[in-house]
């Protein structure tokens, strides 16, 4: 393929130049049209801002081809598969958006008499009850922003829990292989992290997990299926080694999704358990959020849910925001303003009711399914690095590039100039070079055969040698690779006119 | 289904490619006992049609504030947001993208997010922000959680009286399981309380806000001196970022983290979120910032492009040694803020928030006039809070049955607090029409007569 042409604009074709706001407009210019103010004396006590904020100013269509140049620059799942393991991109059902933004819903006020919001609350005690229902648990708190935020509230519960024994505990355990948010949120509760070994199948190693487990263990946090694709298979055995010695259960839901409709995790012994509604319930992930992760609990662990939450007494939706209506509660207090991510609840439950139970249970079956069809056609030319069946996603590590010039990294720049999202890599932790990929039960076959052939096509040029092309990769894209290094040792954070201007030296 | 592509063939064909019978075997690493037979006890699918009228009717039974005269604020404000907006942010480039951990193919995510950045430094006067928190409370608790660790031994954090209850709620939540020690002041009308008087050689920080939870606004420069000689941090809590297009920024006035609620710009108030946190500070601070960070950089052309850096702060990276253990941000709403004060611009920003307090303004003389309402003298920006003569929630309820949503009582945001009781907070925007203003003062009229 010939270098990409040199043009006088710096467009080429469809990938258009856009520079930043900040380099645009002029100041006095404005795409809101507001009246003037009637002239009153103003009440501002001698505050008023006195020196320019610094805000450039373009016109309405100034403003929108902006954005939409920008938007030209991201690769989503509307445009293209969406790989990323552990990530869960699916697509998301336009109706959702449409229902959201319905007037009474959309545009409500947290703090409107409780009488003129009967409907709201209506819809978090209805998505509530589909989330305790698909996960067999009999409380869930709403309230939490996002999966991590869910992790924090449910180990603080938990803490809470325990200190109302009256004892104290110190540590948690979380395997290897977990996501990052489950040591970061052990930490941030204040207990001390271990690592729980895998063994040879990817999984807990339960007789490693029992030698580690006495009565100064908190809480196991346990992402079930596990972030290597699996289900643990041990998963009641280590609820009861875990409940043996007093300890929690806490389940990583990231990857309810190949579950759902299909295993109730109440019924794998867990007590607590956050779910990612931008993940299993196709809320979309907006570049990174906003998310929303309730936390379902255990009776034992309900009594120290944050306020505050939805109760329904014949027929009337009561929002309680102080104290507790039940005189056992003692809750953990506020972890974010107002109620939970509403707009959220809207999406998740407008998905769960147009998929129905059936639905669900079918789309789990689809995700495993389409992850497994991956892993079938394609360990002839990669490896995997556990043998199957998998659940929703399947990791492969990197033994069949060994000696070719070519990293797991290569391959996944490779794939964007192909048009393919890269799938997770480097993650999990303990396979080497891992390559986490997560079709999800949105993709036809025909997209999941063309992504097979091209994984295969590309496979075989590294193995043929070509690895100089594929350090070159990708560069077909807006930009090519970026120096994150410089980026890392230098921080450039925002824009500045001085930083122009010598840039311009 | 209509979101599932595969057909029954495709299913048979990629069982037999794998080597199963059914999906069942797919599940056999499941416990026998764990595996459901059939479906749960719920609903069965639903076409468009049904679904949507199902949310009609949720919909129904709420009343929305676009139909009546609405005066609700106390964190969350309703403003005009431009058509453009929710145009924009439905492309499906940026509804339906994850995190930019691709930077080739997220540039637009990337651009707009540094954008995001340097607009929050501008309007607060920092030197820097990051790329947006879940929301404005919880933006103020990593805020106390980062100054305690940059204050090393120091464990004290002192929370003003006019801090909204939600933010000083969460920020003690978080605190109790970080061995932090709080001291909130109570809230107190129309007095305030001396938060300086409380500084002592534990203090890592003091939280304030402003405009503060009854709306006053303040000049906290002596605060912020207070605080620096102590060697201790100011933070200042902004919930209405309108109103930095009118008042002195906090970064003028000393503040060392400045955190606050973006939900004004671009967003609704959606029941209460999704929302956007902000989160700016010191340069130096910023390798103790939680939350993600936009950094520029070039690619190997030497082109100017944009990455996600400094992430050995972050929990993906650092695990439990991590900043924070935040993962996701709250990207698209601070896509709406940005896009929304792109359409402002600087001038237009200075014409809302003179309008905003215009119009606040009005509402203050128009309540000063009904006999029994004590409005208080002090300065204020777009919100202010009243003394009603009786308990303000009966008649934010009696007003709420005629169709007018007449504001926030106190005594909801501060349960059991005394003094608060006959206090009725109020907000104003642009928004506010000269028939809003008659109906509240008939409504609140016949209420107190």
């Amino acid at each position: 393929m010939s270098e990409p042409e040199r043009t006088f604009s710096g467009h080429r074709g469809l990938q258009l130049e856009e520079a930043l706001i900040f380099e645009q407009g002029s100041p006095e210019r404005t795409a809101v049209d507001l009246p003037q103010p009637a002239n009153r004396v103003d009440r501002l006590g001698g505050l008023q801002r006195r020196s320019a904020i610094g805000l450039p100013g373009l016109s309405e269509p100034e403003v929108v081809r902006h954005y939409t140049r920008l938007s030209q620059k991201n690769y989503c799942i509307d445009s293209g598969l969406y790989p990323l393991g552990s990530c869960t991109m699916k697509h998301n059902p336009r109706l959702n958006e449409k229902v959201a933004r319905l007037p009474g819903l959309g545009d409500l006020h947290p703090l409107q008499p409780v009488s003129t919001v009967q409907g709201a609350l209506e819809v978090i005690h209805t998505c509530a009850h589909w989330l305790m229902t698909l996960t067999g648990m009999p409380a869930v708190a709403m309230s939490p922003a996002a999966g991590a935020h869910g992790e924090l509230v449910g180990l603080m519960t938990i803490r809470a829990a325990i200190e109302d024994r009256g004892e104290r505990r110190a540590r948690v355990l979380v395997p290897e292989s977990a996501h990052g948010t489950n040591p970061a949120t052990a930490h941030a509760c204040g207990y001390a992290v271990e690592a729980i070994p895998a063994n040879a199948r990817g999984r807990v190693d339960l007789e490693a997990l029992r030698a580690k487990l006495d009565t100064d263990v908190a809480a196991i946090m346990v992402t079930n299926p596990n972030t290597c694709g699996l289900f643990e298979s041990d998963v009641i055995e280590i609820a009861a080694a875990a409940h043996a010695v007093g300890a929690f259960f806490y389940c990583d839901g990231a990857n309810f999704n190949a579950i759902v409709g299909r295993v109730r995790p109440a019924d794998l012994g867990i007590d607590c358990m956050h779910i990612n509604l931008h993940k299993t319930f196709s809320t979309p992930h907006g570049g990174g959020g906003p998310g929303s992760g309730p936390v379902v609990l255990t009776a034992e662990l309900a009594r120290y849910a944050p306020l505050p939450y939805v109760v329904c007494e014949s027929g009337r939706y009561l929002l309680i925001e102080h104290g507790a209506d039940d005189p056992d509660a003692r809750p953990l207090g506020r972890i974010k303003g107002f109620h939970g991510q509403f707009g959220m609840f809207t999406r998740a439950l407008a998905y769960m009711m147009a998929m129905g139970a059936d639905g669900l249970r079918q789309a789990s079956g689809d995700a495993v399914l389409n992850a497994n069809y991956i892993m079938a056609r394609l360990k002839d030319v990669l490896h995997p690095a556990f043998p199957g069946p998998c659940m929703h996603e399947v990791v492969f590590d990197d033994t069949t590039l060994k000696d070719t010039g070519v990293s797991t990294l290569d391959l996944a720049k490779a794939l964007i100039d192909e048009g393919f999202h890269p799938m997770t890599m480097y993650f999990p932790l303990v396979v080497h070079g891992a390559m986490l990929i997560e079709p999800t039960e949105t993709e036809s076959l025909e997209t999941l055969d063309l992504f097979i052939e091209t994984m295969r096509a590309l496979v075989l040029r590294a193995k043929a040698g070509e690895a100089a092309a594929f350090h070159q990769a990708p560069r077909l894209t807006p930009r090519r690779r970026l120096d994150e290094t410089a980026a890392a040792r230098r921080p450039v954070l925002r824009w500045q006119p001085a930083a122009i201007d010598k840039a311009a030296e | 289904m209509r979101y599932l592509p595969l057909s029954e063939d495709d299913r048979r064909h990629m069982l037999a490619a794998i080597g199963a019978r059914d999906i069942d075997d797919l599940f056999s690493d499941v416990p026998a006992p764990a595996r459901l037979a059939d479906p749960v006890d719920l609903p069965g699918h639903q076409g468009e049609i049904a679904v949507e009228q199902a949310f009609r009717g949720f919909a129904g039974r709420n009343l929305s504030p676009a139909e009546a005269p609405c005066f609700l604020g106390a964190g969350l404000y309703r403003h005009h947001v431009p058509a453009a907006v929710d145009h924009l942010i439905q492309r499906g480039e940026f509804l339906t993208a994850y995190t930019p951990y691709q930077p080739e193919v997220a540039q637009g995510t990337l651009q707009y997010l540094f954008e995001f950045q340097t607009q929050v430094a501008l309007l607060t006067g920092m030197e820097v922000a990051n790329a947006s928190m879940y929301d404005g409370a919880t933006a103020c608790a990593e805020a106390v959680l980062m100054a305690v660790r940059l204050g090393k031994t120091r464990r004290r954090a002192i929370v003003a009286g006019g801090v909204h209850p939600h933010y000083r709620d969460v920020a003690a939540t978080y605190g109790r399981f970080a061995d932090i020690d709080m001291i909130a002041a109570p809230p107190s009308w129309p007095g305030t309380d001396d938060p300086a008087a409380l500084i002592d050689a534990k203090t890592a920080c003091v939280v304030v806000q402003n405009p503060d939870v009854f709306g006053r606004i303040h000049d906290y420069s002596d605060l912020a001196e207070a605080c620096h000689r102590a060697g201790a941090l100011l933070i200042v809590n902004v919930c209405e970022p309108v109103s930095l297009g009118a008042i002195t920024p906090p970064g003028e006035m000393g503040a060392d983290i400045v955190v606050g609620e973006g939900q004004s710009f671009g967003n609704a108030t959606g029941f209460g979120g999704p929302t956007v946190g902000f989160f700016a500070t010191h340069t130096r601070f910023v390798r103790q910032m939680p939350g993600r960070l936009v950094g520029q950089t070039v690619d190997a052309d030497g082109r100017r492009g944009f990455v996600l850096t400094l992430s050995t702060r972050e929990q993906h990276i650092r695990r439990e040694k991590a900043t924070s253990n935040i993962c996701t941000n709250s990207g698209l709403c601070a896509l709406a803020f940005t896009i929304h004060l792109t359409l402002l611009g600087e001038a237009g920003l200075r014409r809302l928030a003179a309008l905003n307090h215009a119009n606040a303004v009005a509402l203050a003389d128009r309540l000063a006039r009904i006999p029994g309402i004590e409005v208080p003298d002090g300065a204020f920006f777009n919100e202010l809070t009243v003394r009603l003569p009786r308990p303000a929630a009966p008649v934010v309820e009696k007003l709420a049955a005629d169709g007018i949503l007449a504001g926030v009582p106190a005594s909801r945001l501060f349960a059991g607090e005394p003094g608060m009781e006959a206090l009725l907070i109020l907000a104003a925007s642009e928004l506010t029409s000269e028939s809003d203003l008659e109906r509240l003062a008939a409504g609140l009229r016949e209420a107190l007569s």
